[in-house]
Order: structure tokens, then C-alpha cells, then sequence
């Protein structure tokens, strides 16, 4: 089975995000004075072959933990649904 | 000694790096394929240049650290051999796990390149025994992911081990906001490993080894690497 999952990298809470605070500020200077926060991040799709879905969850959180996200300063999310 | 500097897609400062080592310091030098398994010969040194190995794509260094030749990089390291990472040398160090912590973008999202003043905080390592605890050095900065971090526990690690070695300072080799160029935490420019023999640094000690390039104080790093491995 084919199935493609979505994955969202973004800095940890705890990790100044410098394009975050320059976006925001952008926002700001728009007019949007209601933006507390923002926060950039990346949005990673990646379509694989797996027996079943438990088997690509596994398999994709082993990539964001081996390569996709770094633990030291990012948290990872993601969707996986089958395509085929 | 025998140093061998690993080239990946996208390295640039290799040249400069083999010119300080080879021609400056008369070592024995060698460039390493990034895509080659083992070395060829046994190394005392091995140097992880500078650029922009495979695009910075993803996060600078994340590919480069799953490069073959990492694996024997990790071996010579985990033996006690002498390995210098310099700016994406020390981004790959970093993501290799190699050396505590992690590189964010600078903080003022822009690309630096210029001379900055370090301070020597730790002269009592295999790359920094030729200098003095507090000197002032200058050598140029030329990178967009120098802003340091690592959690409190680590950064406190850091500090009770004298593993940082430099940091940026103002000219009075006093650590403030506006000497740091990048937003790294504590002005940290360069570390060590606990056992001393990984080093990783954002200054480019190989753009200035000789008179001509305006300062020579990069060269006193390589000094310093001789220096110790002299004395083993």
C-alpha cells in the first residue's frame, strides 16, 4: 500500500524562532496588531510504501527523528493517510 | 602529521583549508570524498571545512552527517584523533551528535561575513594551548546559522567543563550584545568535547593564517593542534 504523510517541523517553544519574530513584526507593521505570535516551521510530504498504516507511522517517525527534525531544537507533527 | 579534509558537495573553504595545512604548516595533507568508506591511511587530524555541504538543504549539516565517510570520521574521533569542524564543519559536528547543541539561523537573519574579535576562554586545549586565557584574536566570521544553542543543563555543562573556547567579544574583550554577530548564546563562537579532541568553531582560523589576509591569528589554531600532537 502507498500512503503519503504530512509532516510539520517547527522550532521547540523554547527556542527563539528569529523568522517567527521578523514575521510577526512584518504582520504588525500591516496592521494585524491582534498577532501575539508566530511561528515558521517546514512542511515535508513524503509518499511511501508500507504494509499497513502502523507500519508508516513507524516508519516516519523514525525519519523525523534520524533526519527530518533535530530533537536539540525542533518537535515534529504529522498526518499519514493512503493514497492508493 | 597527517590531516585529511573531507569534501562534500558544496564544500568551499576545502582549498583554503589544504593551502594553511599543506603550505602555511607543512603538514601532510589529503582531501577525503565524502563518499568513500574508509580512509586511506591513517589520520592525526582530520578537518571538516567550511561551505555549504549539500545546499544547507534541510538544516545546515543534516545531510552531510549521513555522508559514508562519517562513519570513519565518527572512529577516528571516538579513538581520540584530533577533529576540527569550521562553520558547516562545525554544523555537521553538531548534527552528527558529536558536539553538544544545535545552530539556529542569526538571529538578525542575515548572512555575516566579516572580522570579529574572539576571546580565548580555554587555553589548555589541543587547539588552543599557543594562546593565552582572555587573548583577544581576530578572525573573519562568514555565515547565516552561527546562533548557538543548547538547553540550560548543557550550556551549564559547557561551562563547568571549560569546554567553550571562544567567544565573540568587543574590542576590550568584553562579552556584550553587540559583539555577538549571530545571537549564540553566551557569545559561544567555538567548543570542545569533554575528552578535548573535537573541536567546532564559526571562525574561519584557516582565512587567516598569513600576514597577507590582514591577520594571522587563525594560524596560532593550527600551532596549537601541532603543539599537542608534538607532545603526545
Amino acid at each position: 500500500m502507498i500512503f503519503k504523510a504530512k509532516v510539520y517541523v517547527t522550532l521547540k517553544e523554547s527556542v527563539l524562532d528569529p523568522q517567527g519574530v521578523a514575521v510577526a513584526n512584518s504582520l504588525h507593521t500591516l496592521g494585524y496588531k491582534e498577532v501575539e505570535d508566530v511561528r515558521v516551521g517546514k512542511y515535508t510530504t513524503v509518499t511511501l510504501k508500507a504494509e499497513n498504516i502502523d507500519q508508516a507511522t513507524k516508519s516516519i517517525e523514525e525519519m523525523c527523528d534520524k533526519l527530518l527534525a533535530n530533537p536539540v531544537i525542533e518537535e515534529y507533527s504529522f498526518e499519514i493517510e493512503e493514497v492508493i | 602529521m597527517k590531516v585529511g579534509i573531507i569534501v562534500y558537495p558544496g564544500s568551499n573553504c576545502d582549498a583554503d583549508a589544504m593551502h594553511v595545512s599543506k603550505e602555511v604548516m607543512g603538514f601532510e595533507t589529503d582531501y577525503i570524498w565524502h563518499a568513500d568508506k574508509n580512509f586511506s591511511k591513517e589520520y592525526d587530524l582530520i578537518i571538516i571545512p567550511g561551505g555549504f555541504s549539500y545546499g544547507d538543504y534541510l538544516r545546515s549539516g543534516a545531510i552531510a552527517r549521513f555522508a559514508n565517510i562519517m562513519e570513519e570520521v565518527t572512529k577516528h574521533a571516538n579513538h581520540g584523533g584530533f577533529l576540527l569542524g569550521i562553520c558547516n564543519g562545525f554544523q555537521i559536528l553538531l548534527e552528527a551528535n558529536l558536539l553538544p547543541g544545535a545552530m539556529l539561523r542569526n538571529n538578525h537573519l542575515k548572512f555575516r561575513c566579516e572580522y570579529v574579535n574572539l576571546r580565548v576562554e580555554n587555553a589548555q586545549t589541543p587547539y588552543t594551548n599557543k594562546l593565552e586565557k582572555g587573548q583577544i584574536i581576530k578572525v573573519p566570521i562568514a555565515h547565516m546559522d552561527g546562533n548557538y544553542f543548547a538547553d540550560e543543563k548543557t550550556i551549564k555543562e559547557l561551562n563547568d567543563n571549560n569546554q567553550i573556547i571562544l567567544r565573540y567579544v568587543d574590542e576590550d574583550g568584553n562579552v556584550t550584545k553587540e559583539a555577538n554577530p549571530n545571537g549564540a548564546l553566551q557569545n559561544i563562537a567555538g567548543i570542545v568535547n569533554k575528552k578535548g579532541n573535537i573541536c567546532g568553531m564559526m571562525p574561519h582560523p584557516e582565512r587567516a593564517a598569513e600576514d597577507i589576509l590582514g591577520s594571522k591569528d587563525g594560524k596560532l589554531i593550527f600551532q596549537s593542534i601541532l603543539s599537542h600532537w608534538g607532545d603526545k
